[in-house]
């Protein structure tokens, strides 16, 4: 199963370092990344494989969110599905 | 692959423009359950629709978790109770409405449908009860939804019903009065009403039906009008254009929950309904759509085109997006759930006779619309006998839900609460049509219903 992470928020020191840590301790594979930053403000998209993580979808979801809270960024994981059949025929 | 512009699209519909899957409704079929001792159908109705609706209310939310879209609502329609309790040959349902309510309550579901009666063409005894029993059984069950279906273009109109139903409405408004006579929010009267229509207060299960099946109604007025802020000025096909793509991206979100309930519940899918619903949250309304294509105010001329180009482009978009479209499929116009429909009454753009003239182009028809609370039954009756005529002659589905709020007059506002929204007490024309109503029997088919 894939899943789309968003990191949206004011850009500081380690973003990307932390949500890379917590998705490899839940052995969860990052497909591709792309990150921009707009006047002070990051903004990541990553696709990532979770058919290999032990943990369940929300445990993971709620970790990110955590996450995200923590660092002062909005973090959210989605499954792939939505955004393919909103913009894929 | 998927782009971080398209997620950032799709996020930002779900985050700023409120799109949501309004409600993941499951049709139970109860004919299983009918027995001629009452005590033992209400039991065996209570354990089905506990079964087999255990785990949608887990479903719906771990789907919502999983996606990231808000699904509002999760709900049950059951078969018409007249149906299913005929054989019973009891002389009041209460206790069935009593038992639908306690199951929806255990399950988790906000309202359930089906305390219903198909009397189009004419009610038999059972039916009879169960148009009798309305009045109290709203006013004692909080999350029961009644509706009653009066007239169709293959059958004509029941006048008889509808005169019986005007009295009922206002009894059902009298039961409730100490909250602003709320049970007529739960009650709906319909011409050519859907078998699949998965919401309230209109939703029953179809006879024509599965055992049980997953029907999903979609919304997203929101992101339409956002869509429309950026084609401002642009003629009539980009208009169209907008809209019918807009729709279409809305739908394909609805399919894939609805497939995704149907299979973790291993129930059928049935349709998708393409109605835009709106909220009474603000950037969730139907109104401020035909206002965005250049109406000062929704009521103002030009507003039934308005509304027709939106209904049938949202239609045109949706069908391509999911191959089973049903229910009621329209654009729905309620007063009291749409803040810029509430805005116009308050401004005195809209009245109820243009509200009539909209709903010969969308769906639904006169909905939640708060009237004065000594409107006679007989001009209720009338105001049906209009929408259903509408309804009769043009083919399609139109409905009456309508309140009169006890102890309120034109200037009044009433608060519903939640997604019922609140309302400004409407005017209704004065004239008697009494002799009119008072005639009973039945009006015929229209001459384009002999299509065989």
């Amino acid at each position: 199963m894939k899943g789309i992470i968003t990191v949206v928020g004011k850009d500081r020191v380690g973003i990307i370092a932390k949500v890379c840590t917590l998705l490899s301790e839940k052995n969860i594979n990052i497909l591709d990344i792309s990150q921009t930053i707009v006047q002070g403000y990051f903004n990541m998209m990553m696709i990532v494989d979770l058919s290999n993580t032990t943990d369940d979808f929300g445990k993971i979801e709620d970790k990110l969110v955590e996450l995200g809270n923590s660092i002062g960024v909005v973090i959210k994981l989605q499954r792939e599905e939505i955004f393919n059949s909103m913009h894929r025929i | 692959m998927i782009t971080r512009l398209e997620v950032q699209e799709t996020n930002r519909m779900i985050e700023k423009a409120k799109l949501d899957v309004r409600t993941i409704t499951l049709g139970i079929s109860l004919l299983d359950c009918a027995d001629n001792n009452i005590d033992a159908l209400n039991k065996k109705i209570y354990d089905k629709i506990t079964k087999t609706a255990e785990h949608l209310v887990k479903v719906g939310e771990d789907i919502e978790k999983e996606f990231g879209i808000p699904i509002v609502n999760k709900r049950i329609s059951v078969t018409p109770i007249s149906i299913v309790a005929a054989s019973t040959k009891a002389d009041s349902y209460v206790s069935i409405a009593h038992t639908l309510d306690k199951a929806a309550k255990a399950v988790g579901v906000n309202f359930i449908g089906g305390f219903s009666a198909l009397v189009h063409k004419g009610c038999n005894s059972s039916d009879n009860v169960l148009i009798q029993s309305i009045p109290q059984a709203l006013a004692e069950t909080e999350r029961v939804c009644s509706s009653v279906n009066l007239g169709s273009t293959k059958s004509g109109i029941n006048m008889d019903a509808v005169k019986q139903m005007g009295q009922v409405i206002k009894d059902t408004a009298i039961n409730t009065k100490e909250k602003d006579s709320i049970g007529c929010a739960k009650l709906v009267v319909f011409c050519n009403s859907p078998e699949d229509n998965p919401f309230m207060a209109g939703a029953f299960h179809g006879v024509g039906e599965k055992d049980a099946v997953i029907n999903v109604g979609v919304s997203g007025p929101g992101v339409v009008k956002k869509a429309l802020e950026e084609v401002k000025g642009k003629d009539f096909e980009t208009l169209c254009e907008t809209v019918k793509r807009t729709a279409f991206k809305i739908t394909r979100v609805g399919q894939l929950v609805a497939r995704e309930a149907s299979e973790r519940l291993n129930i059928p899918f049935g349709i998708i309904d393409l109605s835009l619903a709106p909220t009474p949250a603000i950037g969730d309304s139907i109104a401020e759509i035909l206002e965005e294509m250049g109406l000062e105010s929704v009521g103002a001329p030009g507003t039934t085109a308005a509304l027709a180009l939106l209904n049938d482009n949202v239609k045109k978009g949706g069908v391509m997006a999911s191959s089973y479209v049903g229910g009621l499929s329209g654009a729905f116009i309620p007063v009291s759930e749409d803040q810029g429909m509430i805005k116009a009454v308050e401004r005195g753009a809209i009245n109820l006779e243009k509200l009539e003239a909209m709903t010969c182009v969308c769906s639904v028809g006169l909905d939640m619309i708060a009237i004065p609370g000594d409107t006679t039954a007989e001009t209720i009756s009338g105001i049906i006998a209009d929408e259903m005529a509408i309804g009769m002659v043009n083919g399609k589905t139109t409905a009456v839900r309508i309140i009169p709020v006890i102890g309120k007059n034109v200037g009044d506002t009433v608060e519903f609460g939640g997604l019922l929204g609140y309302a400004p007490i409407m005017s209704v024309n004065s004239f008697s049509c009494k002799d009119f109503i008072r005639r009973g029997g039945r009006i015929p088919a229209p001459i384009h219903s002999f299509k065989n």
